[in-house]
């Protein structure tokens, strides 16, 4: 019996501690995708401005609160825009950033596939 | 005809590319934040600075009547300058005050406003900054028009005269 509580002691702190640390996971993933705004080329994650200090405090509190990764990006997308994301999603205005590469990508497999199979047959 | 295609084709695709990046050249790169917004008030609950009650921002805010909420701390230089066009605006009847005390200390607060005076009708106590980023805002003087529960305008930074003015004249 008293193996039976040990046991469950620790398995209740061990999730405990996981718990904390996939909050902590899902916070520096998260604030190393927000731009802090105030500063020059940093990252959230990065900066120790008031207003990356205080990004990171509002994302605790999301998160302890159930939000989920999507739902703080779009929270903070409604309060400051797109720009605030380092990683954009698709959208009428990002659609050519994301859609030229595999574009250019299609015509350059393209003109490999003409020069060296088509000529070959 | 077909091996001419190609070529042409290719040097067709860059030229559009090249067109775009270069007119993309003249954009500016530098961030400017939207100042006028017409998005609705947030709603959350917050803490009060005088009354150690919580408040959702929802009941600050009455229909038909024009508020300026202000962003300010006591550290912060810029507040300081703005603060008698503050106090003149609390003059004005169509319109009032709310203060969010932006991470700063209850003692250093009262004393500020001690010394220039007080023209917030309430005041939300931010000790984390966390309400002001909930508002949108970039740091500290950073003052909201608001009428009907919807944010008409935004303002970065200290307000001056022009603005003041301006404000004035909105709220009419």
């Amino acid at each position: 019996m008293k193996i039976l509580k040990l046991s469950l002691i620790f398995l209740l702190i061990f999730s405990f501690n996981n718990l904390k640390a996939n909050n902590e996971g899902i916070n520096s993933k998260i604030t190393k995708n927000l731009r802090c705004l105030i500063c020059q080329g940093q990252s959230v994650y990065d900066s120790d401005s008031e207003f990356a200090i205080s990004i990171k405090a509002l994302v605790d509190k999301k998160l302890e609160e159930g939000f989920s990764e999507n739902q703080i990006y779009d929270f903070f997308k409604e309060k400051y825009g797109d720009w605030i994301l380092y990683d954009p999603e698709l959208n009428k205005n990002t659609y050519i950033l994301w859609l030229l590469p595999i574009f250019i990508f299609l015509i350059g497999g393209a003109i490999i596939a003409k020069t060296f199979i088509i000529k070959k047959k | 005809m077909k091996n001419k295609l190609l070529p042409l084709s290719i040097t067709f695709i860059f030229i559009i590319i090249f067109i775009f990046f270069y007119k993309g050249l003249q954009n500016s790169n530098i961030y400017t934040p939207e100042t006028k917004i017409n998005i609705k008030v947030p709603s959350f609950d917050a803490e009060l600075f005088y009354e150690k009650k919580l408040i959702n921002s929802l009941d600050l805010f009455q229909v038909d009547k024009y508020y300026l909420l202000n962003i300010w701390s006591s550290w912060c230089v810029p507040c300081r300058q703005e603060h008698p066009l503050l106090m003149n605006l609390s003059k004005n009847k169509n319109i009032e005050l709310v203060g969010i005390n932006y991470k700063d200390t209850k003692i250093n607060a009262k004393n500020f406003l001690t010394e220039l005076g007080n023209p917030y009708k309430e005041i939300i106590f931010d000790d984390k900054g966390i309400i002001a980023i909930e508002w949108g805002a970039y740091g500290v003087p950073e003052s909201y028009l608001i009428k009907d529960g919807m944010i008409i305008k935004k303002y970065i930074g200290p307000l001056n005269r022009k603005l003041f003015n301006e404000i004035n004249f909105l709220a009419k």
